[in-house]
């Protein structure tokens, strides 16, 4: 009964319990109501059969001469005989005096009268006996005697008759409960199925679906669906305005910053002391270092914000490796370091966003590029397996020195093996969040030798 | 074999200790000391020698006791005193009746009593044994020169007819001192009003009044009856040669079968032992012993289905309305103002 009150617990057994004992109680008093209206039913019968064997007898009841002839009929035992095999007793009054039969047989409490038989039980020689009497006036010589005829029968066929009507009844109301158990197993089963279809349709969704629900619900969920899109759409709503807010914080640091740039640049161009030249240097890195933030703060943003509304583009990861290769070469040469591009002949497809992945692929080889020494050597290569394909950027740099991925991959965070590149944290953060959104995996390691290797898998 | 010692004992004095009569006790010994089984029946002690050898020799060790006496005292017997036996054979289906519903009579039920038909037992307490027509016997030399009849109202015509040929030659039983007549007489007066004329037209032919189907038959065969009213049929098939004087009639109005039927009594020392001969009557090997060497015949529904005017007596409470005293006294009463005419 816990499960039955139990605010936690389950609908449909709620229901199914409710239904079940409900179906319960019906099937008892379906027996109940069948066995008593058997048993008065056969009682009936049995009665009338014993009140004809009894009126036979009175009937045949004379006055004579010397007394009250009776001549009991012998179908008016016979017939006792016709339901089953009971035991039959009689007794015959005249005047209060036994003349034949039984003369222990108990009598009616009160005289019957008329033709109509009083029907009473009595225990007797050990057995309920059913008893039938009547009295009946009989005149000799001209005057009126009273006779009582008392017929009595065992009960055991009737018992018996009764108790196969019991089983019946028994039997009739466990298949009722039969039924009513499958019916309320069904009912419970489809009055809980939308609630069920809802909640599994909920479940499926991806963590970034927001779209408002949209399908048929029954009359007493609507509230509930009601409800449940306003909240998406204040929760949509207010992302969306943070991811805005970012973009837009972003740009607005970012031009002013480009402005200083060239303010401290010009100022630099025009100072010949030292001091000041030094200064002004130190403020254009600043400057740098903080236009690198704000735009990798934005890309931050654009890429969750995407990963809300990624778009599904067919994609050559081969080519893109091959196009991010070329967009860092420059840089590379900078730096004195060799940029190679391994990839399959055959282009390698696959379904996904090309922004998120390109910002992410960006951001492993500006990674390589910045942790490398100079004369290094950064690859990209790029692979396909049944159901993935995965580019790999790896490089013989400095190495992750224990930094923990989880550790390196959260907002903010840089290793402690920086030293003075420069950066935000916020790189790997984006791969992360782009392997996530497109249920692929990245994974970043030591590689024997030294340097490192990361690597960024996605489902083809 | 065990070697069997037969001890026959003619009591024809009032027993000692007892108030009913039995004409007849034979003992039939098995181990000293072992179990005994006491038998009272009305039926001779020769008839049921066999089933006694084959239930003696299917339980060796097993002393057998059985008294012979009539319907009445066997019902007296169990009814007024409560005498000491396991098994009561009786082939007064009315008193057997009376006991049985009286309490007089325990439940046994086995294997071998389920095998019986509805109407051939009641309440677990009374089962036939056997079903035995109730015939008229007739003389061949008696009837010479007559159409020999088939039904009752031939019979009752012929009688009319030839009123000479018949006076003092029918025989019948005398329901006041036999059970078995009393029976016979009334299931007769019930079945149909031929009986009440038939007894007229006998009345007035000086008829002579039997108590045994034996003496009835042997009076047949001696020529001094020519006409054997109600006797019972195994008793005539087994002392009857077949291509004899006699004839044996099944009216075809109506055979009455009568069952012999046996209970055990409330009052039974032993009723494991009277319940083990019941279930050897009924079995197979019993049932053929006494339908092929007793000559009772036995339990056989299809037999009954067979032929349209047998009409088994039925084992039911109307048995019950002609034991009634009352009832007695009316019938014997009548049937005397018919047939014994002054
Ligand atoms: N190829 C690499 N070799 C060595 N360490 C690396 C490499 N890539 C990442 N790291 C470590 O992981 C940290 C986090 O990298 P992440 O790209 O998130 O930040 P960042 O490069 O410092 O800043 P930015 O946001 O400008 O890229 C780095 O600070 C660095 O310590
Ligand atoms: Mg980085």
């Amino acid at each position: 009964m816990k499960t039955l009150f139990n605010p936690a617990g389950s609908i449909r057994r709620r229901l199914l319990w409710l239904l079940l004992i409900g179906a319960a109680v019906l099937s008892g008093l379906l027996y109940l109501s069948v066995s008593t209206v058997a048993r008065s039913a056969v009682e009936t019968t049995q009665d009338s059969i014993l009140g004809a064997a009894t009126i036979a007898i009175a009937e045949q009841l004379r006055g004579a001469d010397d007394g009250v002839e009776v001549d009991i009929p012998y179908t008016a035992f016979s017939m006792l005989g016709a339901v089953g095999e009971d035991r039959v007793f009689y007794r015959i009054l005249v005047n209060g005096e036994t003349v034949t039969g039984y003369d222990d047989l108990p009598l009616p409490d009160t005289t019957p009268a008329g033709l109509t038989p009083r029907y009473y039980s009595h225990p007797y020689q050990d057995m309920m006996v059913r008893i039938a009497a009547v009295e009946r006036p009989v005149l000799v010589s001209s005057r009126s005697v009273a006779v009582q005829v008392l017929v009595a029968q065992t009960r055991t066929a009737q018992d018996a008759i009764v108790g196969q009507m019991a089983n019946r009844a028994a039997a009739l109301g466990l298949g009722f409960f039969g039924v009513a158990a499958v019916l309320a197993v069904v009912t419970a089963r489809s009055v809980v199925q939308p609630v069920n279809s809802l909640a599994e349709a909920m479940g499926r969704r991806g963590p970034q679906d927001l779209r408002p629900v949209t399908r048929p619900v029954p009359q007493e969920l609507t509230p509930l669906v009601a409800a449940l899109n306003g909240f998406i759409s204040r929760l949509s709503g207010a992302l969306t305005r943070t991811e805005t807010f970012i973009a837009e914080a972003a740009h607005h640091i970012r031009t002013p910053l480009a402005t200083l740039r060239a303010q401290a640049e010009l100022a630099l161009r025009q100072t010949d002391d030292d001091a000041t030249r030094a200064t002004l240097r130190g403020v254009i890195r600043s400057v740098d270092d903080s236009a690198r933030s704000a735009s990798q703060l934005l890309e931050h943003a654009a890429v969750v914000y995407r990963s809300d509304q990624r778009a599904d583009d067919r994609i050559d990861l081969a080519a893109l490796a091959r196009d991010i290769g070329q967009s860092f070469g420059p840089t590379a040469d900078l730096r004195d370091l060799t940029l190679a591009v391994h990839t399959p002949d055959s282009p390698v497809w696959l379904t996904a966003d090309r922004l998120l992945v390109e910002t992410a692929l960006r951001n492993l080889v500006d990674n390589a590029i910045k942790y490398s020494n100079p004369d290094g050597q950064v690859s990209i290569d790029v692979d396909q397996s049944a159901t993935h394909a995965s580019v790999r950027v790896s490089d013989r740099g400095r190495g992750l020195d224990g930094a923990r991925r989880s550790h390196l991959t959260a907002r903010f965070q840089r290793g402690g093996n920086v030293g003075d590149v420069v950066g935000t944290g916020l790189g790997l953060t984006i791969v992360q969040e782009v392997a996530r959104a497109q249920n692929g995996s990245f994974t970043l390691s030591d590689r024997t030798g030294g340097g490192t290797c990361a690597e960024l898998s996605l489902p083809l | 074999m065990r070697r069997i010692i037969l001890a026959a004992v003619m009591v024809l004095a009032a027993h000692a200790a007892t108030a009913f009569q039995i004409e007849e006790e034979t003992l039939f010994p098995g181990t000293p000391n072992g179990r005994e089984l006491s038998i009272l029946s009305t039926t001779d002690t020769e008839i049921f020698r066999p089933l006694i050898d084959a239930f003696q020799q299917a339980n060796p060790g097993v002393s057998l006791r059985y008294s012979v006496a009539s319907s009445t005292e066997v019902y007296a017997a169990v009814h007024d005193d409560h005498a000491a036996y396991d098994l009561v054979i009786s082939s007064a289906m009315d008193l057997q009746m009376k006991l049985a519903n009286d309490g007089y009579a325990l439940a046994h039920r086995s294997a071998q009593t389920g095998t019986l038909p509805a109407w051939a037992r009641w309440r677990d307490q009374l089962y036939a044994v056997a079903q035995e027509p109730v015939v008229t016997i007739l003389s061949r030399k008696g009837f010479a020169g007559l159409d020999l009849p088939h039904t009752r109202a031939d019979l009752l015509s012929l009688m009319r007819d030839n009123p000479d040929r018949f006076r003092g030659r029918i025989g019948t039983y005398d329901p006041a001192r036999s059970g078995a007549g009393y029976l016979f007489a009334t299931q007769d007066a019930r079945q149909s009003d031929t009986f009440w004329r038939l007894a007229e037209v006998m009345g007035t032919l000086d008829p002579r009044l039997y108590t045994g189907s034996a003496d009835m038959i042997g009076d047949l065969q001696s020529g001094q009856l020519i006409v054997a009213y109600n006797v019972l049929g195994s008793y005539a098939a087994a002392s009857l040669p077949p291509d004899g004087d006699a004839i044996i009639l099944q009216p075809e109005d109506f055979t009455h079968i009568l069952l012999r039927t046996a209970l055990i009594p409330r009052d039974a020392p032993d009723p494991g032992l009277g319940g083990a001969f019941l279930d050897f009557l009924l079995s197979d090997q019993g049932q053929t012993l006494l339908d092929q060497v007793a000559g009772l015949p036995r339990i056989n529904e299809a037999a009954l289905a067979a032929e349209q005017n047998l009409r088994p007596i039925r084992l039911d409470p109307g048995l019950l309305v002609y034991v009634d005293p009352l009832k007695r006294q009316r019938f014997l009463r009548e049937w005397a103002a018919a047939v014994v005419q002054p």
